[in-house]
Parts: C-alpha cells; sequence; structure tokens
C-alpha cells in the first residue's frame, strides 16, 4: 500500500494544478486568446495523464499485488495482456448456473500456485460465496419425507481465472450431516478450434434441470421425473472430462454439441442410477443444443440428450436414458427487470436392463414461470413420471410457486405441491429462505 | 468384451462429431478487419469513431436496456467466437452476464488476461470508489467503484485514445490510420464539448435527483448537484419511506429534477413528480437508446436538449 501512497502523491499535485489554473482562467478561452487555449490544452493533457495514471495503479492493485510480478517474464502476449486484464477483478457464484459459471479476476502472470504471501495473497484469493438454502415444510409425505425445518444445503463456491487459459470452479455442498464436493473443476478456455474442456468432478449436460444447482432452480424441489430417472437431487454428478464445440450453423442458430466421459457412479441410495464395477464402465454423456432468438425479447432452446451406465441392478446391465429439453423464453429489454416469462419442459426415456425383463419408463415435466414485477414470480408445474425398476408405476403431481426477491441477493420462496403416487395422495407446502453471501455470481439463462 | 466395443463406438461418434465441427468452421484468420464485440453500445460508437471501416463493431447490450442485467443468450456466443477483441464497460458492471459468456466462447483471444480482452474502465475517470470496507447492507454496490463513467466527454476522449492504441497494438499495419481517426474524433470532440459546455453553464450547480446512480460523471463535468437517488440503495427498487425522505428533502433543496433511465418504471418517479412539482426527464445513459441517437456525440446532444429545455421550464 506504502507503494502506491507515493505513487497517488503525484497526481495529487498535478490535480491541484489544473484546478488552480481553471479558477483563475474564469471566463473559457477564445480564439484571440492563444496563450490561454495553449493552457487549456496543457491542462487537458496533465489531466489525462493522471486519469491515465490512476487507471494503471487501480490495475496494478487489484491484479497483482506484488507489483515485481508484473515486470517479471510473463507467458505469451506479456505487456500487451497485462495492459489489458484491469477489470471485473472478483466475481463468481452466488447463484451461478455451473454449465456456464462467472469468470474472475483477472491474472496475466504464471499462476502463482500457493506460493505468495501477505497482501499478494489477498489479492490472488479467489472468489468466494456461500448461499444458504432453509427449507420448511408441511404436509405428511411418506414416499419422499421432508423435515418440518431444514437448513437443505449451504453451498461454498470458490472460483477464480487459474491463468488466462483456465478457470477453476468448486462447488461444496454442507448438509446438515456431512460435506459433498457438489463439483470441482477445471476449465479450459483456451484449447485450439474453439473446443471448450472440463476436467474434474461436475453435475452431468443431460438436460436442462440435471446441470443445475438448487438455488438456481425456478422450485424448491426437483421434478418427479429428476428424481425417479435421473438421480434425483444429485443428479448424474461425477469424476470425469468433458468436451463441448459450438457446432456451424446456419445464421442466427446457435448448435453446440457437448461429450461427457465420467467414472460411471451417479445417484444415492434412494435415486440410484449408474455403478461402476471395474474401471471399464464409465458413463457417458452427449447433448447436443439449438438456441435461436425469435426476436430481441425472445427465444427458443431445444435440447437433445443421451446418456448411458451400468445400472445399480449389477455388472451387466446398462441404464440408457434419452432426453428432450426445451425452453422458450421471453423478457422485453426495455423492461428487462419487471417483467419476464420462461415456458420450460423436458421429457425424458429410461431403459433399465434389469431381471426379470427390462423396464422402460417414461416421464416429463411442463413449467412457466412469470414475473410480475421486479421483486415478484409466480409459476407453476406439472410432473408425471413412471419409475426406472417399475415402470408401469406412474407418479403425478402438480406445483404451484410464488417467489419474492428483497433483493438480488436472497429469496424467499412458497410452494404448494400436489403428488399422487400410485394412489396415493400426498399434500405438501413448503417454504424455502436462501441467502447469498460473498462474491457477485452471474444471473443463470 | 462386447461392452467395451460398444463403448468405443459412442467415444467415437462424439469424436468424430467434435472434429467434424472444427473442420467445418470458419477460422478467424480469413477475416481482413478487426472483428470487435463491445459490452455496451457507448463502447462500440467509440471505437468506430477510431476504428473507422477497418474494423467490425458490436454491441451486446442494446441502448435501451439495463446494462447491469443483460441475459448471457447463447446467440452472443456466436459473435464471442469470432471476436478479435472485446471491450468491456468493467468495474463488475458486466459481472452478472460477461464471465460466462467469456468462458463459454471458446474463444482463447478474448479470455480475461488474454490480448483480445480490453477493460475501458482503465483509461476513465472514476468516481465514487469506495473506501475502507464494503457491505452489501449498502445495495448492490459496485465494489471498484462507479462503472457509468462514459457520460462525460473528457472521458469519450480517453477511452477512445485507449481504444485507438489498443487497435494499433493489434493491427500495426493500420496503425497510423487508427491514430488518424482518433485525433480527428478529438478534434470534433473538443468542438463539441465546447458547445456543450456553453450550453449547460447557465444551469451550473443546479440541483437533481437520479434514479440510479449512473450520472456522477456527467454531473460532475457539467457542474450539477445530484441531491439525492430514487433507488434507496443501488440495485434497490423504491421503498415507501425512501421516496417519502426524498419528498422531504426535494422540497427542502428545491429541486425541480428527475432524471430517469428509460429502463426504469416511471411510476414511482412521476408520483415524487406530483408532490414537489419537479419535472421527470427520461435521460439517455447510452448511445442506441433511441433510434436517432447513433454516436456518442449524438447523445449528448439528445441529453443536453432535454436538461436545458426541463431546467428552463423548471425555474
Ligand atoms: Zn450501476
Amino acid at each position: 500500500m506504502r507503494r502506491y501512497a507515493s505513487l497517488l502523491a503525484i497526481p495529487a499535485v498535478l490535480l491541484a494544478m489544473p484546478l488552480y489554473s481553471q479558477q483563475a482562467a474564469g471566463t473559457p478561452p477564445r480564439a484571440d486568446q492563444p496563450d490561454n487555449a495553449a493552457l487549456m490544452e496543457k491542462i487537458r493533457d496533465l489531466e489525462d495523464r493522471i486519469v491515465a495514471m490512476e487507471g494503471q495503479i487501480r490495475q496494478l492493485k487489484s491484479q497483482q499485488a506484488a507489483p515485481s510480478a508484473v515486470a517479471g517474464p510473463t507467458p505469451a502476449t506479456t505487456s500487451e495482456a497485462s495492459a489489458a486484464a484491469a477489470g471485473p477483478q472478483t466475481q463468481a457464484g452466488s447463484m451461478p448456473p455451473p454449465a456456464s459459471v462467472a469468470a474472475a479476476s483477472a491474472t496475466t502472470q504464471e499462476p502463482a500456485l500457493g506460493g505468495a504471501g501477505g497482501s499478494a495473497a489477498k489479492a490472488l484469493n479467489p472468489d468466494i460465496s456461500m448461499i444458504g438454502d432453509f427449507i420448511g415444510s408441511a404436509g405428511h409425505n411418506p414416499v419422499n419425507s421432508t423435515s418440518s425445518f431444514q437448513m437443505h444445503e449451504s453451498e461454498l463456491g470458490v472460483q477464480a481465472i487459474i491463468d488466462p487459459y483456465a478457470r477453476g470452479d468448486f462447488f461444496l455442498s454442507f448438509g446438515e450431516q456431512g460435506v459433498n464436493l457438489e463439483e470441482g473443476y477445471i476449465t479450459l478456455t483456451a484449447l485450439p478450434a474453439g473446443l471448450v474442456a472440463k476436467v474434474g468432478k461436475f453435475r452431468g449436460a443431460f438436460g436442462k434441470v440435471n446441470t443445475q444447482h438448487n438455488h438456481v432452480l425456478p422450485w424448491i424441489d426437483r421434478p418427479l421425473v429428476s428424481n425417479n430417472l435421473v438421480a434425483g437431487e444429485d443428479g448424474i454428478d461425477d469424476a470425469g472430462v468433458s468436451v463441448e464445440r459450438i457446432l456451424p450453423a446456419p445464421k442466427g442458430i446457435f448448435m453446440e454439441l457437448t461429450g461427457q466421459v465420467f467414472r460411471g457412479d451417479s445417484g444415492d441410495q434412494q435415486h440410484p442410477l449408474y455403478r461402476a464395477y471395474s474401471n471399464s464402465d464409465v458413463s457417458a454423456i452427449a447433448h447436443l443444443r439449438t438456441y435461436k432468438d425469435i426476436t430481441e425479447s425472445t427465444n427458443i432452446d431445444l435440447g437433445a440428450s443421451y446418456s448411458r451406465g451400468y445400472s445399480t441392478a449389477g455388472p451387466n446391465f446398462l441404464t440408457h436414458l434419452y432426453g428432450i429439453d426445451a425452453a422458450l423464453r421471453w423478457k422485453p429489454l426495455r423492461r428487462s427487470i419487471y417483467h419476464s416469462f420462461v415456458g420450460r419442459g423436458e421429457l425424458i426415456w429410461s431403459q433399465r436392463q434389469q431381471l426379470p425383463s427390462e423396464q422402460r419408463a417414461f416421464g416429463f415435466y411442463a413449467s412457466g414461470d412469470y414475473q410480475l414485477a421486479r421483486r415478484w414470480f409466480v409459476g407453476g408445474r406439472y410432473d408425471r413420471s413412471g419409475e426406472a425398476d417399475k415402470a408401469n408405476l406412474i407418479d403425478k403431481g402438480f406445483s404451484a410457486v410464488l417467489t419474492y426477491w428483497p433483493s438480488e441477493f436472497s429469496q424467499i420462496r412458497g410452494q404448494y405441491e400436489f403428488t399422487r403416487y400410485g394412489n396415493l395422495d400426498v399434500h405438501q407446502l413448503f417454504m424455502q429462505v436462501q441467502f447469498s453471501l460473498g462474491a457477485h455470481g452471474a444471473h443463470p439463462f | 468384451m462386447k461392452r467395451v466395443s460398444g463403448f468405443s463406438r459412442l467415444l467415437a461418434v462424439l469424436a468424430l462429431g467434435l472434429i467434424a465441427g472444427a473442420l467445418l468452421s470458419p477460422t478467424a484468420a480469413e477475416a481482413k478487419k478487426l472483428n470487435v464485440v463491445t459490452s455496451t453500445t457507448d463502447l462500440a460508437a467509440l471505437t468506430e469513431e477510431v476504428g473507422g471501416d477497418k474494423v467490425n463493431v458490436e454491441s451486446i447490450a442494446k441502448g435501451y436496456q439495463d446494462p447491469h442485467f443483460v441475459e448471457a443468450k447463447p446467440s452472443f456466443l456466436l459473435k464471442l467466437r469470432q471476436a478479435d477483441l472485446l471491450i468491456a464497460v468493467g468495474l463488475q458492471l458486466e459481472i452478472g452476464w460477461l464471465p460466462p459468456l467469456i468462458t463459454q466462447s471458446g474463444n482463447p483471444r478474448i479470455q480475461v488476461g488474454a490480448t483480445g480482452y480490453l477493460d475501458a474502465s482503465q483509461f476513465a475517470e472514476i468516481l465514487e470508489i469506495p473506501q475502507g470496507t464494503v457491505t452489501r447492507a449498502e445495495g448492490d454496490v459496485h465494489p471498484l467503484g462507479n462503472p457509468h463513467y462514459w457520460l462525460d466527454p473528457d472521458n469519450g476522449r480517453r477511452i477512445a485514445r485507449g481504444i485507438a492504441n489498443k487497435l494499433a497494438d493489434m493491427d500495426t499495419a493500420d496503425g497510423a490510420f487508427f491514430q488518424q481517426r482518433f485525433q480527428d474524433f478529438e478534434k470534433r470532440l473538443l468542438a463539441a464539448e465546447q458547445k456543450w459546455d456553453a450550453e449547460m453553464k447557465p444551469y451550473r450547480g443546479r440541483k437533481v435527483v437520479t434514479y440510479h446512480r449512473s450520472l456522477p460523471n456527467f454531473a460532475k463535468h457539467f457542474a450539477l448537484d445530484v441531491i439525492g437517488y430514487v433507488e434507496p440503495r443501488p440495485g434497490i427498487p423504491p421503498t415507501p419511506s425512501h421516496t417519502l425522505e426524498l419528498i422531504q428533502l426535494m422540497k427542502r433543496e428545491n429541486c425541480k429534477i428527475i432524471l430517469v433511465e428509460p429502463y426504469f418504471d416511471l411510476k414511482t418517479p412521476q408520483s415524487i413528480a406530483r408532490e414537489t412539482g419537479a419535472q421527470v426527464v427520461v435521460y439517455l445513459p447510452s448511445v442506441g437508446g433511441v433510434k436517432e441517437v447513433t454516436t456518442y456525440f449524438q447523445l449528448f446532444d439528445y441529453d443536453i436538449a432535454l436538461l436545458t429545455k426541463a431546467f428552463q421550464s423548471t425555474q
């Protein structure tokens, strides 16, 4: 800090000069006062140089607390890069969709992995955020029981740009009982041929809901079809490698193909899906996304997904999943903070090999969410799904949701839910309070 | 055995798809002009001034849209993946939407820290840099300083100079062209600035209220006195108690102008205006806020015409 103090003293003195001269000058310069005009020009130049210096100081301060490192050798585009790298220094996870997590602080240098101390370490700190998710529920659900009050999840996000070639994202999910690495991965952003790769543990790109963290969902719980066919709340979330690329397409159409390979373990005891019995039992996902702006305020998003892995039924039994997801969004740009609508749905087919015979289950949800005012949202969801291992047991449900945002960083939500499991009727009322601390996250799309 | 072969077939299909995609897509090398994408229209307008026909410029946000809340639509990725240079406002203005777009663009050139990423805030005079600790009790504050810095013609000149230097670095063959265009722009801007200063001179020291804290640099340049905001805290919508306080303050200070960005609801400003006899002025924070305003010059022409008219009729 001392360093900057002395640097700042120079502009302070320089700044005083033009202020004084401006007052002294009094009237604006006229053409017949060349001295005055020349003086004004000089002042302007001085001011510009001060502003430029201040800008450089801001950059030095924010991008690298240790100024010595700036002078040191750097990879690739040294001087250019350090000149260009001011900016959105902090950033990250308040409510980021995992598929599109935010970027972070600018580092033009070699990553200082762990070594830096003191103030340097502080400037290199990643962006940290914490999201609390409290749920209260009323009503008795014998199939999927929930406590009256629970601190459902506390999600710690740690995110940073690693270097100009990669960024890292960690999301640790603290339940009331234990901790779970929800996601932890590196994203390689500077690969050739427009490829973007992820390595680590992350939510699989099967449809939409599977990619989303709890706190970005438009509901308190997940749709029945996710619970029955796609491993419930955890979803397909596994260690592996992902590669995605934007494909050439007719003008105005966005197409992206994603391929992912995982170890092959997904789901929990309540919602089992894949299991790796040996190292070759990897699971995989392929996802094709197509998107188009219909107008500047309306757009359509379509996806097709396929996934397979070895099922919990045994080492020789495969499960195949097929999915179609669709979303229609409307948000008038001139009033974008007040009104919007999102209609979305997913259709999922499961083909589970088991004894005595393969089960082919189908499920879907369809939902709509309308933003009434800057802070108010109302929505509904219809659910219907077979069960993965008993395809002709059909569960159905309907939910109504009301959401209020006191600010961008907290959210209160109520949800009434009716579910019919086979012929058992369940009525439930949920209340959720979510709050986010720390770094500002990207808004989910 | 059978299991493995089935799986490798799947992998092969995926790999082929990705490679085919890679081969079919055009590469940036064939484009002679520099492709510049800016986050806002104002930066696009300044880039056009210095870049001329040697660059293609496109803005992500529209001029009539709240730049804090742009959606990270995939269609923007189509622009970003072809970009040689991305120019951002910085200071966390685009924090909610630009970072995921950069990550997903698959474009190494524009990653933060790479050559093709330019944060324009480094060139501008930045106001309202918070001192000490910042908490969100103060609302959605911009902890690095106020990012609405482009509405000061002096900053416009500085940003344009920074962009011209950047373009000259990236396209050395046209370096002299960009510098020449900058000098020409500077000359025209200085002349315009003198005119704007003269037009606004009678109203120096006039008190105004703004909706969001979008005008500190404009107010500083033209010596307006911003006494309050319709938002109780940045990013927090108006509350009845704050509105009441603001009405009292405006009456006490005899403030007759409420400046509102085109993307905010006019209900609260209008009710404040009724109570205080003030006038609501929907000014343009950005180029493209209305169809006729397509350049940086027209932006000031438009706003200053509005303001001087409003000042005349309110005192
Ligand atoms: Zn702002």
